[in-house]
């Protein structure tokens, strides 16, 4: 789960790291009168979406007047940004940040994450800040510095001061940075998050640290103890349809081609996407019902895979398990009837009550093409999206 | 004949009084495993469909002589139960729960360092030597007893891959599923190190996907290290930078852990990877003669 920047840095404030003034306007009039109460300018207007890059889209801005913060939040609210993260659709902008602008002396970068090799969370930090820093990390990796953090003990003074120094900072800046990274570390433990990335983390001419960019991911997993950042979650945001299979427990994720899949099981369903692309074809999506599908869960399922309009045909690979075949079999009839099914439909199932699941698709007078294994459930379908 | 479990490794279920914890554990004592009893905190000292249960994996152990256990406790109280049968002594644990906290996972690892006790998962079908014991929730008769080992990050997946083998008449030797998730308990490297030095497996199949660098750690692994021919599936060449693709794992992120990457490290290292995931067990005939 993404949230905005503001309010990535409402939470930010409560854990003591320093960031700009600021306040979220809905509308240019908002935006005007938040820019006067925060004090005198510049100010800084920034388009509230889920994506990087908004500076180069148009989306960053900065205003002299309070005047000037009306009109450029104007333009800005309800404009559609394209950034090299928004796809070709772009993202419409609702909301702005209003922020105090500051005097920028040194950019940073700061970011922590839970390390898979170590099993530990890890603090990054680079000298590079405002730049892509996969970018940094491929072409200067020695311009990246990384402290693995004990579980027991948690980020020590030490390690804060390591990373201080190596980021060529000195005097009173060393026991600064070591608070804005002992305050990170703290927010990143406590809100369960996956990703906490400060971009750039700024020195300021009066020599004030500035979290002046602030990206979270958050752990899905762990949102059922963080009640309050599960209710920032922004609809708007994301794929009407991932939003509609996540209520139904189905894991759908919206690709570009025309053959929808549906599948049971993560890898067997990111597989079936691989050997459609194998035999040149091109998925529509990830789909994984999950190990208790139901009929209602299997139509649901046709149902948003067919709500894609670029759906040309679909691709139902099932390896029944625990799961029976028959009882899938039974879950795809009844759903090709309810949805009246107009695109062609493969079927492949295999494993527990393989021969009754072929049975009922056989005996449901529905046009349904079986097949047997992954790869000849590949080709059929390929080729009948093909002659459509 | 196997690694890490056969048919005297007798089991106990963590959350036995569940719906889903019953029905497996039901399940794996058709198949023949030595289900000896299970854990429910509160339930002690009753009996469900015969299995006794316990309050505590410490008592469960020591009255049943059971050396390892399966978790099917829900996501909020895994970690606590993972760390519970390891603080027991258990040889081997198996976690199925999906959705356990990735913070949670950080300490359950730190806590187990210096014990005993492997980890399997969690988010992962379990583990299963053919004709001998099956932990988890596989269908126990896609499996055939034979030499081939199976290491898989997946469920269903790992099924084909088992399928394809035993309709190609290539029985297993122990398949091991270790999980979806980002931290988790034993990765593909710790389980090719059990294959090469069980002398009854000949062959390994190596299922991978997208996100982190397990298969790349266990490629090098197999280049350096292993005498036994390995087979390998990477799923995920179409995934999305970026997306969770299912598992919490599988994830492409900063532009690292692509399938396409991971095929090229594999292939290096000498491993026979299928371009199709139909082509799993033919790939390891490529390599393997039965």
């Amino acid at each position: 789960m993404n949230i905005h920047e503001y309010q990535a840095k409402a939470i930010l404030r409560k854990f003591g790291v320093p960031v700009p003034d600021g306040h979220v306007a809905y509308n240019s009039a908002g935006a005007r009168e938040w820019a006067k109460r925060l004090g005198d300018g510049p100010w800084v207007i920034k388009a509230q979406i889920h994506a990087g890059g908004r500076g180069k889209g148009g989306g960053v801005k900065l205003a002299h007047t309070p005047d000037e913060v009306r009109n450029i939040s104007r333009e800005m609210l309800g404009m559609i940004l394209h950034t090299h993260q928004t796809g070709p659709e772009g993202k419409l902008v609702t909301r702005v940040l209003v922020e105090k602008g500051c005097n920028i002396a040194n950019e940073l970068y700061v970011s922590l994450l839970v390390d898979r090799a170590t099993s530990k969370v890890t603090v990054m930090a680079s000298t590079e800040g405002g730049m892509d820093i996969e970018e940094v990390a491929s072409s200067t990796p020695e311009k990246i510095f990384v402290e693995t953090v004990d579980p027991l003990v948690g980020l020590t003074a030490f390690q804060c001061r390591n990373i201080a120094s190596k980021l060529g900072l000195t005097g009173k800046l060393v026991g600064k940075a070591s608070a804005v990274l002992l305050g990170l570390y703290r927010t990143f433990m406590d809100c369960d998050c996956s990703m906490l990335e400060i971009n750039p983390l700024v020195v300021t001419d009066e020599g004030n640290l500035l979290a002046i960019d602030a990206k979270f991911g958050f752990d899905d997993n762990a949102m059922f103890r963080h009640p309050k950042i599960a209710d920032m979650r922004d609809y708007d945001e994301e794929d009407p349809k991932e939003i509609e299979a996540s209520q139904f427990e189905l894991s759908y994720i919206s690709l570009a081609g025309n053959i929808g899949c549906l599948v049971n099981g993560a890898g067997l369903a990111m597989a079936t996407m691989d050997i459609i692309k194998h035999y040149s074809g091109d998925p529509a999506n990830f789909l994984d019902v999950g190990g208790g599908a139901t009929i209602e869960r299997v139509t649901e399922a046709f149902k948003i895979i067919l709500s894609d309009k670029k759906v040309k045909g679909i691709l139902v690979n099932i390896f029944g398990g625990i799961m029976k075949c028959d009882i899938i079999a039974t879950g795809v009839v009844a759903a090709a009837r309810q949805v009246s099914l107009d695109v062609p439909l493969v079927v492949r199932l295999e494993g527990t009550n393989v021969e009754q699941g072929k049975q009922i698709l056989a005996e449901s007078g529905l046009d349904i093409v079986a097949a047997d294994g992954m790869a000849d459930a590949a080709q059929k379908i390929v080729q009948a999206v093909a002659a459509c | 004949m196997s690694i890490l479990i056969d048919k005297n490794t007798k089991v106990i279920t963590q959350g036995i009084t569940g719906a889903t914890g019953l029905f497996h554990a039901q399940g794996a004592r058709d198949y023949g495993t030595q289900m000896v009893g299970g854990v429910t905190p509160g339930k002690g000292g009753t009996v469900i469909d015969g299995f006794p249960v316990f309050d505590t994996v410490k008592e469960a152990a020591e009255k049943t002589g059971a050396t390892a256990s399966v978790i099917y406790v829900p996501p909020p109280f895994a970690a606590d139960s993972i760390m519970e049968a390891v603080d027991a002594g258990l040889d081997l644990v198996c976690c199925i729960t999906e959705g356990i906290p990735v913070l949670d996972m950080v300490k359950v690892k730190h806590f187990m360092r210096g014990k005993k006790t492997r980890l399997i998962g969690p988010n992962c079908p379990g583990i299963i030597t053919p004709g001998g014991c099956k932990i988890g929730i596989m269908p126990g008769y896609i499996h055939k007893p034979g030499r081939v080992g199976v290491v898989s990050r997946s469920g269903t997946l790992t099924y084909e891959a088992v399928w394809q083998l035993t309709c190609l008449g290539m029985g297993q030797s122990t398949c091991v599923g270790i999980g979806g998730d980002p931290v988790n308990g034993t990765n593909h490297l710790d389980v090719l190190r059990l294959f090469q030095a069980d002398p009854n497996t000949d062959a390994v199949v190596m299922i991978g996907e997208i996100g982190g660098t397990s298969e790349e750690v266990a490629a090098r692994f197999v280049k350096d290290y292993m005498t036994k021919p390995v087979a390998a599936y990477i799923a995920g060449i179409t995934a999305p930078p970026g997306k969770r693709m299912g598992h919490a794992g599988a994830i492409i992120s900063g532009g690292k852990g692509t399938a396409t990457e991971k095929v090229a490290i594999l292939r290096e290292c000498g491993i026979s990877v299928a371009d199709s995931p139909a082509e799993m067990a033919q790939a390891l005939l490529k390599v393997y003669k039965p």
